[in-house]
Formats: structure tokens, sequence, C-alpha cells
């Protein structure tokens, strides 16, 4: 298992009012995303343990195209990976942003 | 490309009829099983109750420990819930995910009015933390006596992808009724351990057919080990579970002898079979070696009129 952290500035905060979510499961080339909205607006957290070991630069590129394309200002993204592709991690958080931006029923 | 997807509105029940239960994940199922909104999910995953024992074996962690437990409304009325998360771990239970359903199982004991659904999805005991799943097993066993003596309806619903094995198995056993669909299969031993313990000529587990018809859902209908069937739908579990609360009865030492008189004539009636062929041509049905390929629809008339299920057993 590897742990890796990254945190990045964000110019803004992630819509929707709904506090955490949850997407995907821990399996073989799968992974789960649990967000949080517990960060200033201008900041995002990454916590990522991994499967798949020696892959940080891989990671760091997906995160910060992922950054830059949905601005998840505020919040938390917890990350348990069973050693998914980089375009499965894409979709993921994507999906996870996504939940988090609906309204709270 | 930056373009917001936008939501398909989609009634739930219109949702739930059109996912599948095999397919759906834990939380797809819980859900679409209940009433629209109305789930609240106990130790939910920010509480990051995770196995203590994964990380020694260098594997990843899951923060439910693979089990969705919690409250919510099934057609208007309280139910507590638990769903196994098949595809993590196999759905196998470690100590947190054993502790998760005692908890409810406990909680529902002490309610005695709430009935509790359990979603089974596993293929047994996590091996990892073996003596912990063990004893999870054991108290989860208990813990549903305990519940159903204290007046607890206990539902099993049966249609995951990794089956209902090992220790699920055994507990599937102890509840008050089982759901199943076609793809799901109740057995203790999987195909794999029956054939490396006892030899390829006594259980074939590259033979799916063989699989299907002994540990499927058709056969667990036509035995009485299942009290329903369902079309591999969430509604078509919904359904059933509604059903099957109605059908229920009180839980006492009566109702247990008439189970043991109700398994004790299945051994006699079946217990020189070969094959589930055998059986279900023993029970009078014509053609049966068509069941595997009947549609849901005609099977739950045909498992129906052969009423295998006794409403004063279980």
């Amino acid at each position: 298992m590897e742990d890796l952290r990254f945190q990045h500035n964000v110019s803004a905060r992630a819509g929707g009012t709904r506090r955490t979510a949850i997407v995907g499961v821990v399996a073989s080339g799968n992974l789960e995303v649990l967000v949080e909205r517990v960060l200033p607006d201008a900041e995002c957290q990454l916590e990522i343990k991994t499967a798949a070991v020696g892959f940080g630069e891989v990671w760091e590129a997906v995160i910060a195209d992922f950054v830059e394309r949905h601005r998840p200002g505020g919040l938390r993204l917890s990350i348990n990976d069973g050693g998914a592709r980089p375009d499965t991690v894409s979709l993921r958080l994507a999906q996870a942003v996504r939940l988090i931006e609906e309204d709270e029923q | 490309m930056t373009a917001p997807i936008k939501h398909t509105v989609q009634f739930p029940a219109d949702r739930a009829r059109a996912t599948s239960f095999n397919e759906a994940s834990a939380r797809t199922r819980v859900e679409l099983l209940l009433d629209a909104g109305s789930f609240v999910e106990f130790i939910g995953p920010t509480a990051r109750e995770v196995s203590p024992h994964l990380k020694i074996f260098d594997l990843p962690e899951q923060f439910d420990d693979g089990i969705v437990v919690g409250r919510g409304r099934l057609d208007g009325s309280p139910v507590l819930v638990a769903a196994q998360e098949g595809r993590f771990m196999g759905g196998a239970f470690g100590e947190v995910h054993g502790a998760k359903l005692i908890g409810l199982l406990r909680a529902a004991r002490a309610l005695s009015s709430i009935p509790l659904l359990i979603l089974f999805d596993t293929g047994g005991v996590r091996l990892q933390e073996a003596n912990a799943g063990e004893l999870a097993i054991a108290e989860i066993m208990r813990a549903v006596m305990e519940a159903r003596a204290a007046g607890v309806k206990v539902i099993g619903l049966i249609g995951g992808r990794s089956g209902c094995y090992g220790g699920g198995g055994l507990i599937a056993g102890c509840c008050s009724a089982l759901a199943v669909s076609e793809p799901g299969r109740i057995a203790v031993s999987g195909p794999e351990v029956i054939e490396t313990n006892r030899g390829v000529e006594e259980f074939d587990s590259r033979d799916r057919a063989l699989v299907w018809r002994t540990m499927g859902g058709k056969h667990r209908r036509l035995l009485g080990a299942a009290d329903a069937f369902t079309d591999d739908t969430v509604e078509g579990f919904r359904e059933a579970a509604l059903e099957l609360l109605g059908l229920v009865g009180a839980f006492d030492l009566d109702r247990l002898k008439a189970e043991q008189l109700r398994l004790a004539d299945r051994l006699r009636s079946f217990g020189g079979c070969e094959d589930a062929i055998d059986i279900w041509t023993a029970e009078g049905i014509a053609q049966a070696e068509t069941i595997p390929e009947l549609p849901a629809d005609q099977f739950i008339v045909l498992a129906n009129n052969i009423g295998r299920t006794s409403r004063d057993a279980r």
C-alpha cells in the first residue's frame, strides 16, 4: 500500500449544499471516493491509499487535471484505491463532485 | 465538454424497475429498495470504521467495511436494513463488517416491532480476519434468533453477484423468510471448495449449469429454502420483501418443531436424489430439465403451485 496526499488552491467553491457523498467500491481496478465539504472555500485536499505502489506522478497529473476541470473548492476527497486505471480515477472523481453538488433533499 | 450533465428526471419506482439487483452496488440497492429519500445510515463512511486487520496484510480498506446499515421506510413503514457490498472482498464478513450487522440486529431486538432486511452478498468469512469473522457469524446467528424471539421479522434478500455462501448461508438459514432471484445462489461450501475437498466427480465447479441448478435461486425456491422468487430487479425484491413481511407469523417453539419436520420430510423425500433435476421430477414437475430456461414469471407460477414452503415452519 502507498499513501499519497495532495493539496491544491482552488478559485471557486464547489456548488450545491450536500455535506458528503461517496461513489465507487474498492475492488480490483476500481476505487471509492469519499468527498466531504469540510475545508475553506479556496482549498482542496486529496488523501489516497492505493494498492498500486509507485504511481505518484500519474496520480499527481490526474488530480491536477481534475482540480482544473471541476474546481472542487472546500472539498476533502478521501480515496481507497484497488489499483484503478487513470481514466477510472478521473471518472470517479467527477462522479463524486457531481454528487456533492446536488442540493440536499 | 464542460457543460454540466443534467440528471434525467425519473421516478424512483421506475428506476427500481429498470435496475438489476445483481449489478447494482449495495448503496444503490438500499436507495432504490426503500421509500425515496428515507434511508438514514448508521456508522456511515465518514465515520471511517475500517477493518483493523487489512492494513497488516497490506490490503486496501473500504470506509464502510463492505456493509451499509441503517433505517428507512418500506411502503411507509419503518424498517432496519443491512446491505453487503459483494464487490469489496467478495462481501466477506470481517470484524467490523460483522459488528455492524450484530449491532443492527440487537437494535432490532430492543425495538422488537420493526422488521429487518438483510441484503446478503457474500462469499462467507474474510480469510484475512478469519477468527474475528467466524465469531461474527456465530454472534449474528444468535442475534438473528434473539431478534426473532423478541418478535422481529428478519427477511433475507439474495440476488447479489457473490451469492450467499459460507457463514452467510448459515445466517440466511436463520432468517424468518428469504427472497431470491435466479442469479442469487445460497449454499455453505462453494463449488470450488466442494471440488477441492471431494473431487471433481463429486462436484465439477467449472460446470456452470450444474452450479446454478444446485445452488441457484430457482432450485432454492423449489426446495422451499427460499420463500419467494423474483425477477432480477430492485423493484422485484422490494415487492417480494413486502409480500414476505405480510406472511411471516410469530416465532415460537411450535414453529421450530414444524421447521424440523419440514426439513426431515425434505431429506426423506429427496435424500436419495443425485441431481437437482431428479428432485424437481420427484416433486412432480413435468419436463423438469426445462426449469433453468423458464422465464421468471412462468417460474413463479410453477413454484407457487409446487408449494414447498410451509407458512407454519421456519
